[in-house]
């Protein structure tokens, strides 16, 4: 299973890469992508919603299934991944990188600590 | 939970499908992925495990009065040899199984019904049998493979002497020896596409699973699953139950009024489903295609306005126009092409329009 390194992960299968300052870059992980099979639509919120940590904040759908985004900080929407309403498929091709679903200001970094490292998560991942 | 039942097949291919329950059973819901399962049964042909399906024999004297009294479609025009699309009913219209009927003789039927439904309509049929007829469950100890596309004919003659194109389409034969195993081969399907279902005993399943998947490699014959039998059966709009079918909706409200025939007497059903015929019923199946964005999924809400006015029976991206649409029951006064209606999807009103079904039609 690919996992990078240096991000975090929830136990919702988003991961979070920090990009400076309080901003953070959200997905969906390898493992997600996978288990849902052909994503065929992505709902994203819009530029500045708040996000809630552990809240929906949309949904990815595949052939067969809809599945809703948690929420693995808190903070302000600054970027969506417009590509995605065309390009799907990104999220299953390449789920950490042009498959990316938004960038995030996070309130405080406190709540990155609440995530799980790649070893913690791998383990998580695991146990299923 | 219950232990969930697995064919016989299961060993076959545990490890490189991908399992997941459904109806009681652990099944493959895909193999390489729905949308290329998809596309190998539109354009080559696909295999698929359906040995979880219900077969029940129905065999003697009062066999035909007894099919005849249970099932909307006509069994007298059903010759030896022939399989029919029908549905058993309540009084009230609503249905117990889709299901087809292979009449093997004269006296001798074979119903092929869906698997979650097989005790509730083992029961049925059980409870409504009269004089000299022998009920019979063999759903154990038959399997069913699928091989469905249009290569389906050029793969399968591969493996046997019998001059398959012979079989026409709702024909069938017995005893058809395909690579050292032998079976009911029946030129039927569940996804708008030429094909073959095959029904032998389930110790010999995996022989010919692996026969099949071997004389069509080259041709890019691939395992499917679940998933894109769903995909492919709804695209070309044939009905689902649990789905467009259910105990309170009728065959003439799902759109499989063609299955129904009023003019073959007296069957369990007939008065309201005679009613709804000639007045129309109060719903209507039609199919939907959004106008904005989203995807319709079953058991959605549709409204007009602030009325709600039907719900979504089945729905996702056609793989094949690659277009988010739905089928749903309406009100019947709404059922126009064209007419405009809001899905509500997670609590968003999102708009589409009826259009024209099936989503997918063979060209041939």
């Amino acid at each position: 299973m690919n996992l990078p390194k240096e991000f975090r992960y929830s136990d919702e299968h988003e991961w979070v890469k920090q990009e400076g300052g309080n901003k953070v870059r959200i997905g969906i992980t390898d493992f997600a992508q996978s288990e849902l099979g052909d994503i065929v639509f992505v709902e994203l919120p819009e530029v500045g919603d708040e996000l809630e940590a552990n809240s929906p904040f949309g949904s990815v759908e595949s052939v067969k299934t809809v599945s809703e985004l948690y929420a693995p900080v808190s903070g302000k929407v600054v970027e969506i991944n417009e590509d995605l309403e065309d390009s799907p498929e990104n999220v299953n091709t390449a789920p950490y990188e042009g498959g990316w679903m938004v960038v995030v200001e996070m309130t405080d970094d406190a709540g990155l600590e609440k995530l799980m490292d790649a070893d913690k998560y791998q383990a998580m991942v695991s146990e299923d | 939970m219950a232990e969930l039942k697995r064919t016989s097949l299961y060993p076959v291919y545990k490890d490189e499908a991908k399992l997941v329950p459904f109806g009681g059973w652990e099944l493959p819901v895909q193999f390489s992925g729905i949308k290329r399962e998809h596309e190998a049964v539109r354009e080559k042909a696909g295999l698929f495990d359906v040995s979880h399906m219900g077969e029940i024999e129905v065999i003697g004297p009062d066999a035909f009065a007894l099919v005849q009294r249970l099932t909307t479609n006509n069994v007298e025009k059903a010759v030896p040899g022939q399989a029919q699309y029908t549905a058993m009913c309540y009084p009230d219209g609503g249905t117990v199984d889709d299901l087809l009927v292979y009449r093997k003789g004269e006296t001798s039927f074979l119903l092929v019904v869906n698997a979650a439904n097989i005790e509730k309509d083992l029961e049925w049929i059980e409870k409504h049998a009269v004089g000299n007829v022998e009920v019979r469950n063999i759903s154990k100890e038959t399997a069913q493979l699928a091989l469905q596309g249009p290569l389906s004919v050029s793969v399968l003659q591969k493996l046997t002497e019998t001059n398959l194109a012979e079989i026409k389409p709702f024909r069938f034969r017995e005893s058809v020896e395909l690579s050292g195993v032998s079976g009911l081969v029946s030129r039927t399907g569940y996804t708008g596409e030429d094909g073959f279902e095959i029904y032998l005993p389930a110790e010999d399943a995996p022989s010919l699973w692996k026969s099949i998947l071997e004389a069509g490699e080259a041709l890019g014959v691939i395992p499917c699953g679940l998933g894109a039998r769903d995909t492919l059966r709804f695209e070309a709009k044939l009905a689902l139950y649990g789905n467009e079918l259910s105990a309170s909706v009728s065959p003439v409200e799902a759109g499989i009024g063609f299955a129904v025939k009023l003019d073959k007497g007296e069957f369990i059903g007939r008065e309201v489903l005679a009613r709804q015929k000639e007045e129309g019923a109060p719903r209507k199946l039609v199919g939907l295609e959004m106008i904005g964005r989203g995807i319709p999924r079953s058991n959605y809400s549709v409204y007009r306005g602030e009325e709600e006015v039907g719900v979504v029976t089945s729905g996702t991206q056609s793989p094949t126009l690659k277009k988010n649409v739905g089928l749903a029951l309406i009100q019947r006064e709404l059922a126009e092409l064209g007419q405009e209606l809001d899905v509500e999807i997670r609590g968003k009103r999102v708009v589409a329009k009826i259009v024209p079904t099936p989503f997918y039609k063979r060209s041939s």
